[in-house]
Formats: C-alpha cells, sequence, structure tokens
C-alpha cells in the first residue's frame, strides 16, 4: 500500500512538468501580451514605453527561455507578480520594509470560491442522494418522474437567467435577500454573529444557483446506482428475512450505491478552486472565476500560470485522494492494490 | 405511504416559501424628492463600478476605474472647470512666457497633504521627476519629457522650460496628479504600498478598500479647497451591469452609468423608477468611426472613401444603436467646444451620389447588382474588437452598403488579438473603432504621417503634407484663435480626405438617486460629475445604514 503511494506521488511530479509546459506554451500562442490591453490603445501612450515594459518582464525573450525563468521561480515556490498595474504577488502576501502588507491574487480570491463551491457541494449531495433514491425507491411513479424533471430543469435553466429572476424577486419586488455582493454595507459595525448570518444571506442566491445545475447528475448517479443494488440478491435476502423496508433502503442498499459517488467527490476537488465567471458577475463576488478570466484577457501570465499550477496540482491529489478513499471504503478494491 | 409524506414535506419546505415570499409585497411610503432641502455635510453616496481600480497613481495605472477614483484623492496643477477652459487647481495662476517657452505656476498659498504636511513646489518638482525617471513604467511620460528644465525657485514657485513652445502643454499639466515627496522618496513608485493607500490633497482620501468589493473615500479635512458636502464616496464593484440596475431600482446604490435601452426603453414605462431615479445625459468622451486600410486598393482611392461616406447613413446608425443618444460630428472633436469647425457638417446620406464616384473610379454593377472592376467584385470585411454598439454598427452599415452592391463581411474579434495580429500588422481592409474626443485639439499621434511604424497610432496610414503642416504648427502655437484657426483647417482637411467615416459621438447617460442635491441639470460640457464636492444628501432623505459603534 505504501510503496502503491510513494510511486503514485512520485509519478506526479513529471505529470506537473508536462502539463505546465503545455498550458505554458498554449498561452503564448494566443495573439499580444500585456501590453496590448484596451487602455493602453492610447495616443498619449507611446510604444517605446510599451516596449520598455515587454523587456522588464522578459516578454521580448523567446517563449522557452521564458518557461525557463519561470520554471525556476516555482522551483523556490515563488509564483511571481502579477503584471497589472498593482503587481499584486500571484498566491500568498508579501510584506516591504515598511510593513505594509500586499495579499496575493490567489489568496484573496480562493477562499471566497472554495466557500461557496463546499456549501455548494454539500447542498449538491445531500439533496441528490435524497432525490435520487427516492426516486429509485419509487421507481416509475409520478414522484421518480417529477424529480427527474425538476432536476433536468435545472440542470437546463440558463443560470445568469434565473439568477437574474431571483435577484429581482427577492431583492427588489421583495427586499428579502440582497442583490449582489458578499457584505452590507457598514458590516464592519455589527457583532460577529450578525456578521455571519448577513455573510449566509449573501450567499443564499449564489449557492443555489450554482448547486441547481449539479443535481441532475449525481441524483440520476444514485438512482440508477441505487436501481442496481435493490435488484440484487442481498436485498432479497434482507427482504425473505423480514427486515424493514427503511432499513433495507438506507443500511443495505444506500451504503453500496453511494461508493462510487466517492470518485465524483475527489474529481471534484479541483473544481473546487474554480469559480463561475457569469456567476461571479452577476452577484459580484471576486472569485477564481473572474480572477482568471480576466488574467486571460489581460494576458497577465503568471497569474495564469499559477491558477493553472495550482489547479493541475489539485487535480493529481484529488485522483489521489479519490482512489485512496476507494481503498478504504471497499475492501476488494484495497485488497487489489496490496496484490 | 411514509415515502409520500417525506415529498409533501420537500414541497412545503422548498417550493411553499417562494409563493409566500411573493404575495408579501409591501407598499412603501410615496417620498417627494422636488421638495426644496436644506444642504448640510454627511451622507453617503454609493456608486457601482464595473471594474476594480488597479492602482491609484494614475501615471502607472491606465484603467477608467483607477482614474475615477484617484481623480477624487489628488490633484493637478491646473483643471478644467466646468465650460472646460483652464481653471486653477493647485496652482493659482500660471504665465507663459513671450518666447512662449517657459511656464512660471504660482501654488496657492497654505496647500497641505491630508497628512497635515505641507504641500510645496518641491512635490510637483518631485512628481515631474518621477514621471521622467526612465525606471518609472509609466506610459505617459512623453509629454513630460519635453520638458528641457525644470526648477523651483521658491516653495511657491515651479517653473518649467520647453525646448520649442508646446501648445498641448497646459493641457498635459491637467492630467499629472500631483504626488507627496515626503511619503515617495524612497519607496519603488512602481511596487509600492502608495498605489493603495494613497494620501492626496483633494477633497476625499481614502478610508477603506476592501479588495474586490468595495473603495470607500472620506471627506478630507485637511483639504484647502474646501470640504465637500457629501461625507463618503461609496465606490462599489458589480462587474454585471444588469445587477447595478437591480441594486439600483432596490435604492442599494445611488449612481450608474446606464445604456440607451435603460434610457429610452426601460425608464419611460416604469413610473416608480421615475419617481426617485434622475436622468442625466451628456457628451460622451469618444467617437466611433469607419476607418479604411490607406495603403490597401481600393481605398486608397479617396472616391472610394467619399462613395462609402455617402452611402452610410449615420442618423440610421445613431437611431439603430444608440436610440437616438449620440450626435453626428464632421471633426474630432468634442461637439460644443470652439475646436468644432462651424463650417463643417458630414456626409448626407445620397446613394445615387455615391454610385456615381463609385462609377467614377472604375465600379460597373454586374448583373447580380454588385460593383465590379477589373472582373473584381467590391468586397471587404469589417472588423471589429467584442464590443455590441460596435458590432451593431458594423452590420448596419453592412446592409446599407449591400443596398448599393458592395459585399461586405464583418469578424469580431478579442481585444489582444485584434490589436496585434491585425492592426499592428496592417492587414485588414476596414475597422470600426473608437477615438477619445480630446480636450486638446492636438492629435499628431493619430494622423501624421510620421505615426505609421508598428504600434504607433496612424495605422490607417494616412499621410497629406497639409495636414502635417498644420499638425506641427498647432503643437507650437499657444495663441488660442490662432490655434483654433490651424485645427479648423486641419478638421477640413480631413473630412474631404475621408480616411475615415464619423459614424456617432455617444452620449454618456447616468442614473441618479433624487435623494442627491446639487447636480446641475442640464449637465455642463464638462459633465455632471465636476462638482461632485457640491452635491448634498439632505438629512431627512439619508439611507439608515449601519452606524459606526
Amino acid at each position: 500500500m505504501i510503496s502503491y503511494l510513494i510511486k503514485r506521488i512520485l509519478w506526479m511530479i513529471p505529470m506537473l512538468i508536462g502539463i505546465s509546459l503545455v498550458s505554458f506554451f498554449i498561452m503564448h500562442l494566443a495573439p499580444g501580451d500585456v501590453t496590448s490591453s484596451e487602455a493602453s490603445f492610447n495616443p498619449k501612450a507611446s510604444e517605446e514605453s510599451r516596449q520598455k515594459l515587454r523587456e522588464l518582464y522578459n516578454l521580448d525573450k523567446p517563449v522557452i527561455i521564458q518557461y525557463g525563468l519561470w520554471v525556476k521561480r516555482i522551483a523556490q515556490l515563488d509564483f511571481g507578480n502579477s503584471f497589472a498595474s498593482h503587481q499584486k504577488p500571484v498566491l500568498w502576501e508579501r510584506t516591504d520594509k515598511s510593513g505594509n502588507v500586499t495579499k496575493g491574487l490567489i489568496q484573496e480570491s480562493l477562499p471566497i470560491t472554495l466557500m461557496i463551491n463546499l456549501l455548494g457541494i454539500c447542498i449538491i449531495f445531500s439533496i441528490s442522494i435524497f432525490l435520487g433514491t427516492l426516486s429509485a425507491v419509487r421507481q416509475n411513479t409520478w414522484v421518480d418522474r417529477s424529480i427527474t424533471l425538476f432536476v433536468f430543469i435545472g440542470f437546463a435553466i440558463p443560470g445568469f437567467w434565473l439568477a437574474l429572476l431571483l435577484m429581482y424577486w427577492t431583492g427588489v419586488s421583495n427586499q428579502w435577500l440582497p442583490i449582489s455582493g458578499l457584505h452590507s454595507l457598514g458590516y464592519q459595525n455589527l457583532s460577529n454573529f450578525d456578521q455571519f448570518t448577513d455573510l449566509l444571506k449573501h450567499l443564499i442566491l449564489p449557492v443555489s444557483i450554482s448547486s441547481l445545475s449539479g443535481l441532475a447528475g449525481i441524483s440520476l448517479y444514485v438512482r440508477n446506482g441505487m436501481l442496481d443494488i435493490l435488484h440484487q440478491d442481498f436485498i432479497t435476502t434482507a427482504r425473505s428475512k423480514g427486515l424493514k423496508e427503511s432499513k433495507i433502503v438506507f443500511i443495505h442498499a444506500l451504503k453500496n450505491a453511494i461508493l462510487p459517488l466517492i470518485t465524483i467527490v475527489g474529481l471534484s476537488i479541483p473544481g473546487l478552486i474554480g469559480g463561475s465567471v457569469i456567476a461571479e458577475s452577476i452577484f459580484a463576488i471576486p472569485g477564481m472565476g473572474k480572477l482568471f478570466y480576466d488574467s486571460v484577457l489581460m494576458r497577465d501570465f503568471p497569474v495564469i500560470m499559477g491558477i493553472l499550477t495550482i489547479g493541475s496540482f489539485l487535480t493529481l491529489i484529488g485522483n489521489l485522494l479519490a482512489d485512496i478513499g476507494y481503498a478504504w471504503a471497499d475492501p476488494r478494491v484495497r485488497k487489489g492494490l496490496v496484490k | 405511504m411514509k415515502k409520500n409524506v417525506l415529498f409533501f414535506n420537500f414541497i412545503v419546505i422548498f417550493i411553499l416559501p417562494l409563493f409566500i415570499i411573493s404575495c408579501s409585497k409591501d407598499t412603501s411610503e410615496v417620498i417627494d424628492y422636488s421638495k426644496e432641502f436644506e444642504n448640510s455635510f454627511g451622507g453617503n453616496l454609493i456608486n457601482a463600478m464595473a471594474g476594480e481600480p488597479s492602482n491609484l497613481i494614475a501615471m502607472i495605472a491606465g484603467d477608467s476605474a483607477s482614474s475615477a477614483i484617484a481623480g477624487n484623492i489628488f490633484n493637478s496643477l491646473v483643471k478644467y472647470d466646468e465650460n472646460l477652459n483652464y481653471a486653477p487647481d493647485l496652482a493659482e495662476s500660471w504665465k507663459i512666457s513671450n518666447n512662449q517657452k517657459t511656464i512660471t505656476f504660482k501654488l496657492k498659498n497654505g496647500l497641505q497633504w491630508a497628512d497635515g504636511i505641507p504641500l510645496t513646489s518641491a512635490d510637483v518638482l518631485f512628481t515631474w521627476k518621477l514621471i521622467t525617471n526612465p525606471n518609472t513604467r509609466t506610459p505617459y511620460a512623453s509629454d513630460y519629457q519635453l520638458v528641457k528644465k525644470a526648477s523651483t525657485p521658491d516653495p511657491l514657485t515651479f517653473k518649467v522650460t520647453y525646448e520649442s513652445s508646446y501648445a498641448p502643454a497646459l493641457d498635459t499639466w491637467t492630467s499629472l496628479h500631483i504626488l507627496p515627496k515626503h511619503i515617495l522618496k524612497d519607496e519603488d513608485i512602481n511596487n509600492t504600498f502608495f498605489s493603495r493607500k494613497p494620501t492626496g490633497s483633494s477633497f476625499y482620501k481614502l478610508d477603506k478598500w476592501i479588495s474586490g468589493q468595495q473603495v470607500t473615500l472620506k471627506a478630507n479635512n485637511k483639504s484647502v479647497l474646501g470640504v465637500p458636502l457629501i461625507e463618503k464616496l461609496i465606490s462599489r464593484i458589480i462587474p454585471d451591469t444588469s445587477s447595478q440596475f437591480l441594486e439600483l431600482t432596490a435604492d442599494n446604490i445611488d449612481v450608474m452609468n446606464i445604456n440607451p435601452i435603460q434610457y429610452q426603453r426601460v425608464f419611460p414605462a416604469r413610473k416608480d423608477l421615475q419617481q426617485k431615479i434622475a436622468l442625466y445625459k451628456e457628451m460622451g468622451n469618444g467617437y466611433t468611426y469607419l476607418g479604411f486600410n490607406l495603403k490597401k486598393p481600393p481605398f486608397n482611392d479617396i472616391r472610394v472613401r467619399q462613395a462609402l461616406n455617402y452611402a452610410i447613413d449615420k442618423d440610421e446608425v445613431i437611431k439603430g444603436v444608440l436610440l437616438g443618444l449620440g450626435e453626428p460630428i464632421s471633426s474630432p472633436y468634442k461637439p460644443g467646444t470652439r475646436w468644432i469647425n462651424p463650417n463643417l457638417s458630414p456626409y448626407p446620406y445620397k446613394p445615387s451620389k455615391a454610385l456615381e464616384l463609385l462609377q467614377e473610379a472604375g465600379f460597373k454593377k454586374n448583373n447580380d447588382g454588385i460593383l465590379m472592376k477589373n472582373g473584381k467584385p467590391l468586397k471587404f470585411e469589417i472588423i471589429t474588437n467584442q464590443n455590441k454598439q460596435r458590432e451593431m454598427t458594423a452590420v448596419v452599415i453592412q446592409k446599407r452598403l449591400q443596398d448599393i452592391g458592395v459585399d461586405v463581411s464583418i469578424r469580431v474579434i478579442e481585444w489582444a488579438s485584434f490589436v496585434n495580429r491585425f492592426i499592428k500588422t496592417g492587414d485588414f481592409d476596414v475597422v470600426v473603432l473608437g477615438w477619445s474626443l480630446s480636450l486638446d485639439p492636438d492629435q499628431y499621434n493619430i494622423w501624421h504621417s510620421s505615426q505609421q511604424g508598428p504600434g504607433q497610432f496612424n495605422f490607417l496610414g494616412y499621410s497629406n503634407k497639409n495636414v502635417d503642416k498644420l499638425l506641427e504648427l498647432g503643437r507650437e502655437e499657444l495663441n488660442i484663435s490662432k490655434r483654433e484657426k490651424i485645427y479648423h483647417k486641419f478638421s477640413k482637411y480631413l473630412l474631404e480626405d475621408s480616411p475615415i467615416i464619423y459614424l456617432y459621438a455617444g452620449y454618456s447617460l447616468s442614473a441618479v438617486h433624487k435623494r442627491v442635491k446639487g447636480i446641475k441639470k442640464p449637465a455642463p460640457p464638462a459633465g455632471i460629475y465636476h462638482n461632485n464636492y457640491n452635491w448634498f444628501i439632505p438629512k431627512p432623505l439619508r439611507r439608515n445604514e449601519i452606524s459606526e459603534r
């Protein structure tokens, strides 16, 4: 088991190098660099100054040399500074000599995105498991059909459209929930508990909207897994033993049916750090999606590479965790690994 | 049976509340905003901005969000008043020497920074040295590098001498924010805390900046220019304009820029909005044009350019794209300013005249109604960047040109690719783009024939010896009425040569909650924001905010 783990972890190193190499070159295939933003298309800004900037950021060097410089920095875990005029560090804060702290871009955006996505995943999984089980147990009844219809509507409905409608409904005509942002004005003057409820109120809409589209996939997964299990011999045995139906469903069947979900949870780990540009723009949430989108438009290479590197690292870790989790939960898999 | 109960519970928990909320609509009382109110200090003005400011040091930042915020914190030596004439800002007066090469600025007495340290000519000199320092990452140095010598004879006097007389000089001093020497002298200007924690001299100072969410400015009581009436300016960062609009209608923000559809369609239909929100319309800061690649046939033929100019109905474009909220122009200057040549008018919509000119240029219609010359059809591609208004403009033009037998296709391209792949390489036929309506008339960088290198701004390849001469003259002439004549002539050449077709100058539209008083209507040439320090929110109309503890 241990040697398997070590092998898997060592394998991640060439994988990461390969991923970063491909990302770096693809990124440079797009025309333009940080000096060609729309704001710099200004007759008062001279071409010499843009050239100066390109030299400063080594953008005039061949791509392979730029990659070498990047790897050299990353090897020391230095993700560099953004090319944008605020020059913020990509990953983590830095303190200057007089003690002023400049927070890192990912450091600022990641907690917000993580919080929303974790909440979203919890909601998606709990509702999906519930709905999936319910439709399996009531297979081919109106309950089953209406649940399927509901999750598919949730999947198909355009998120931004529903978001705007709900914002209007709950925020403008009823003034029940805040419309956008993460905090109310002056929230710093609230007590800690009120600050927390204020934040929760702001999260209700974005989290519900982002969860809605995830329900379909997982609830159908649970439903099908559940149906498979319910038709197996050991369930028939349990029934003939005279066990209560609820015990059969929730203890014997469900446990087996949600095993494959471990893989899905593992695979969704990298998704945790990615936000949706559209949802973040509409709800005015400064998360990872908007950060990545804006840096692509700006050709802010250090930020793009920073997010991609961390994303691919988490993907690999997620795969690993899924495999380990599977082995932990399923003795059959565990045996296979040890062999 | 049990499962059915479960499902019923689900309905009760998730669906029913939605119906209950939708029915509980309360009717709020109607406030009469048209009453006379007394002004008094205090209150918060909340506005929405689409992007977060990047860097509050204007010489380094390039984005409009940064300059909007920095403009409330910093002063320049000179500013434009509401009629766009030069007016004192930090400088009380200025004198131009007889040989037109030296400007002497006299600072106001008793100026100080928000931290209480006096603001003197040493700060001005420091700022000039900063922007001309080759290590400073600013794209705007070139104007200030023309200063041969800068000196401070005494703490209230700042003197600059130019190599040769430079007419746009005063204009350049309106946009240079003066920075504090005592804070920045040992800082690396390219990467300093000051860009997010500035100390300025103007009406407001930075109070709080929550990354990605909001920037709060507070009245600067050390400002010698006076204290503003509104205590706090809060800018909320809301990228999506529909969300901004919802926040406006829910009374959560006071000011936002709106689009023509909201101005012309939404507001007239919504009595409840009209009751509490006032709309303002002012000339915007830019114009949109159709530009020809003058190095490529057939656009090197003036008759073809003029013909296409006659074939495009500018009024139709304005009606279709801006819902009428724009003006046709015939000089590249802001309508209503002295630089507009009153004798010029846009090319009228005359398709017959267009066909005549095209026939002169050798084009004949074939059996399918397509214009042909030497067996080749008159066919080109309009490219533009991802900008809804420009895309729609291109579509309207495409239709009109098809009517006279020109085959036009449209391509929309992401900005960075647009500039690098097409503009810089000169690999395009026709563009739809915009230029700003600068307040100083100098447009040397855009139209002088020497400015055609890659990355320079005469990318259309315009070259006219008379225009070159006028642009050179105009840069050196400081006498305003002589200068006016020069640029009137320049505009006339530009209109005749038609290297671009002026399409429209759009209005800038703002919606402001009626609780905000003191805004000039109709907007003066400088726009409604020029006197925002005189705006006020009467006490009875202020929001109930979570109070400070």
